[in-house]
């Protein structure tokens, strides 16, 4: 009469991919179990929490997002600094708004010069965030693949369109590649796998298998990581056990009621707790669907999220 | 579990009478284990084979009513383990608590306050729908009236909070007509909170220190003739909580366990020392199979992420939220007002008629069938092209309706200006901006 947990049976795991370099790096992936479920596998890395920067001054950032970033918007590397020195970063993403050809169009050597800056100033893994239009991530990425060799930068988001030129420059210089994929299973295996051919070992890849913002479509990333974790896990599908990174702060910052002012929705009380609150919660569904890395904005929901981490893994 | 055809045709007279409209008992099972006939075709079915039937063909988890009235609910009745194999039918029911030595006037601000947090979204109204009676100590009579005047003076529903058979019952007396859950029953007095869920028709969450405690429990109860249970099994630490709410959906979903087949109630007002980690730890049981999560507070900081996730967690995944298509109204507008396009997926319709009102300019919103996706996915997908858009417009009656000839459309559709302007000759195509947030300033400066 006694009871015991009805068990999954796990015919595979998700990879353990260090990133960064030397004596800066992090192991993120590993599990052998659902997204925290200790008591049938083991989860060897806890999700890391990656803080946001961007190449630009941020025009649409609310005030609440904003604020504890005030002092150095306007100096990327100061920025990326900051994020380690006073927020503890466990890593920074640095998100190359600047190269959008529909914006600014800055030029490959601008981005990459921007890259060695904050290389220079942080002691943690960096990942690099593309403008998402893959002509121009192509260009930009190569570049500074090239001239960032053996620091083993995260670079994407790599699509179908640009994987053969980013990811022979990712295996020339040694960087590990974000397989990136909008919300769908066979499309985030068809990467893997062109990669594959390519000759790029999947222990060199994340996969972002594309976030939505709270309440605007958080609801299908969420169950494709779910079933993107199935098919690794339970399916034992070798070509889809790679860690996933949500970039979360972006898409949850920028949706309506993130912005709103007290004078334009009193009903939602505190504009920078209901937005902070917003994050962590959307951090919180991502963690449970199985992401290894969130990128993240504010220092008070990634500490939030931190301590979710910490309570549901020890 | 379901039975199988062969299982249920045992239970069967096995006269192939055929008064059920099929020629054989076997066919008859078959199509009762497919759902195509109801057990009452037959009428020579026994009691007993009756009652196994019903048995077998319940529900894995019972769904069980909770309250009256407008914020009335359902917890329970779920059938997957995953959104993406079916879709989650009743979402989590968020609760906050009150003591009962809170004094009438402080409770009804809080009432008050509490009432206020509704926010429309997505043509739903979202809100909280519960309030916890915790019993402070201080007698039945302060419980009771804190619990009756809750159920009459608010459209909460409730639960009432206390160990003691005496201030339970007078809770009951007052806040009983409106379904109040009972917590709870434990080992020492399941008895006597049996007996009065019972008499009183109410259901009864039943309280244990492990979800293997909570099995005799839960068995005792129904033997009693108890129906509507909802499980606490104890944990207050994350990591267990989240084992224990696992345990307990696996058990009943694959292990067809009926000791376990109900709803669970947490209390991440118990798991944390500040609202904050309440509401993430909230956030995981909105996702993680809680069906009842209680709060210590409602703040709307805190409540509204709570309802966007639950919203997201809890949409059917296999059928995207649509409006229909056709030509809608904004503030009265008249021939020379502006006519906008997009698509039918409710969320982008919502924001976009939204922004449009807020705006306060009168204007003609398309709404193009595009099978419920968003603009960016609708033109990936080919149902927002040019073509398809032009044809919408010139067959959607709006020619009749205004006497100008521009058509703003989404920024992010830009590309299909051009393929549009072909299809609507004479036509001038403006794109809008990306986001609706920037259309107020937009249509303002038209
Ligand atoms: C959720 C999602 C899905 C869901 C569908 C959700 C749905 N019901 O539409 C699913 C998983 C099904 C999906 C599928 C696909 N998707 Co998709 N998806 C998304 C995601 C994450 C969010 C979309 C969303 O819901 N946005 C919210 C709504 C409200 O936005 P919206 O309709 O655009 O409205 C805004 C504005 O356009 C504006 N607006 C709207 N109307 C109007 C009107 C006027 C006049 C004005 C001025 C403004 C305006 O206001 C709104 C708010 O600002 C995005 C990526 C992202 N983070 O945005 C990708 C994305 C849209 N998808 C993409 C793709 C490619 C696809 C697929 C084609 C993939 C594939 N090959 O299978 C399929 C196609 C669907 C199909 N074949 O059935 C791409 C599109 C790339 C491109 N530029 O072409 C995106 C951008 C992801 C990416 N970066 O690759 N997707
Ligand atoms: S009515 Fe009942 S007994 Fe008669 S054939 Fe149908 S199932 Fe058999």
């Amino acid at each position: 009469m006694g009871f015991e947990i009805t068990k999954e049976s796990y015919a595979g795991s998700i990879k353990g991919i260090t990133i960064g370099k030397g004596d800066n790096t992090l192991t993120v992936g590993g599990q052998t179990s659902y997204p925290f479920y200790q008591f049938e596998g083991d989860m060897p890395n806890k999700p890391v929490i990656a803080m946001e920067i961007w190449d630009i001054t941020p025009e649409d950032w609310p005030e609440a997002a904003l604020a504890p970033f005030k002092d150095v918007v306007s100096d990327t590397a100061a920025w990326a600094k900051k994020c380690v020195e006073e927020y503890g970063a466990q890593a920074i993403v640095l998100q190359l708004k600047s190269t959008d050809p529909n914006d600014k169009d800055a030029s490959a050597d601008d981005a990459a010069a921007t890259v060695k800056n904050v290389l220079a100033a942080i002691n943690v893994p960096l990942i690099i965030w593309g403008c998402a239009v893959p002509a121009k991530d192509e260009e930009v990425l190569k570049k500074i693949s090239e001239v960032c060799e053996g620091e083993n930068l995260i670079i994407g988001p790599v699509e179908e369109k640009n994987h053969k030129g980013i990811g022979a420059a990712a295996m020339g210089y040694g960087h590990t590649i974000i397989s990136s994929s909008p919300i769908d299973v066979n499309l985030a295996k068809q990467v893997n796998i062109l990669l594959e051919n390519l000759g790029m070992s999947l222990d060199k890849v994340i996969v972002d298998p594309t976030t939505g913002g709270l309440g605007y479509g958080l609801e299908y990333s969420y169950s494709v990581m779910e079933r993107l974790t199935q098919a690794a896990m339970t399916q034992g599908d070798d070509k889809l056990q790679n860690p996933m990174i949500n970039n979360l702060g972006n898409e949850v910052w920028k949706c309506k009621e993130a912005k709103q002012t007290v004078a334009d929705a009193p009903e939602l009380g505190d504009p920078e707790r209901r937005a902070i609150l917003m994050e962590a919660v959307g951090a919180v569904s991502y963690l449970l669907a199985g992401s290894s890395i969130l990128i993240m904005r504010h220092p008070e929901s990634i500490k939030l999220a931190k301590s979710f981490i910490d309570l549901i893994s020890d | 579990m379901a039975l199988t055809g062969i299982q249920i045709f045992k239970l069967l007279p096995k006269t192939n009478c055929k008064e059920c409209g099929v020629p054989t008992c076997l066919a008859f099972a078959m199509n009762l284990a497919s759902g195509k006939a109801e057990l009452d075709s037959c009428p020579y079915v026994s009691d007993e084979a009756k009652e196994q039937l019903a048995e077998a063909s319940a529900p894995p988890i019972r769904p069980v009513a909770l309250g009256k009235g407008v914020r009335k609910t359902t917890t329970g009745g779920e059938t997957v383990l995953y959104r993406h194999e079916k879709t989650f039918f009743n979402p989590t029911i968020l609760a906050a608590t009150v003591s009962s030595d809170i004094d009438a006037a402080e409770l009804d601000k809080t009432l008050k306050i509490y009432n206020a947090f509704q926010y429309e979204r997505v043509g739903l109204n979202l809100r909280p729908e519960l309030l916890v009676v915790k019993d402070a100590g201080n007698g039945a009579e302060a419980f009771a009236t804190v619990a009756g005047k809750i159920a009459k003076e608010s459209e909460f529903n409730l639960v009432l909070m206390t160990q003691d058979i005496d201030v339970m019952k007078a809770g009951v007396e007052t806040a009983g007509f409106k379904r109040p859950l009972l917590y709870a029953a434990t080992a020492d007095n399941a008895d006597e909170m049996g007996a009065l869920a019972k008499d009183n028709d109410l259901p009864l969450a039943v309280k244990a220190d492990s979800v293997e405690a909570l099995q005799p429990l839960t068995e005792k109860l129904t033997g009693m003739g108890l129906k509507d249970l909802v499980l606490d099994p104890g944990s207050r630490e994350i990591k267990q909580a989240l084992e224990d709410q696992v345990a307990i959906r696996r058990a009943a979903l694959k292990a067809s366990n009926k000791a376990l087949g109900f709803p669970t109630i947490t209390f991440p007002c118990e798991m944390a020392s500040n609202l904050d980690m309440e509401t993430l730890i909230a956030g995981m049981m909105v996702a993680k199979y809680g069906g009842i999560v209680v709060m210590s507070d409602f703040t709307s900081e805190s409540l509204f992420p709570l309802l966007l996730e639950r919203l997201n967690i809890y949409t059917d995944p296999q059928r995207p939220m649509t409006v229909t298509e056709g030509i809608f109204e904004i503030g009265n507008p008249d021939e020379n007002s502006p006519v906008l396009v997009t698509t039918n997926f409710a969320l982008t319709y919502f924001i976009v008629s939204g922004e449009i009102e807020a705006s306060k300019v009168p204007a003609w919103l398309l709404i193009k069938d595009s099978e419920g996706l968003s603009v960016l996915t609708a033109w990936a997908a080919g149902k927002f092209g040019g073509d398809d858009v032009g044809m919408f417009v010139k067959k959607s009656g709006i020619m009749d309706k205004v006497k100008h000839t521009e058509l703003i459309i989404p920024g992010y559709a830009a590309a299909i200006a051009g393929d549009i302007e072909e299809e609507l000759p004479g036509w001038t195509i403006t794109v809008g901006p990306r986001e609706a947030a920037h259309l107020p300033a937009f249509l303002k400066s038209k």
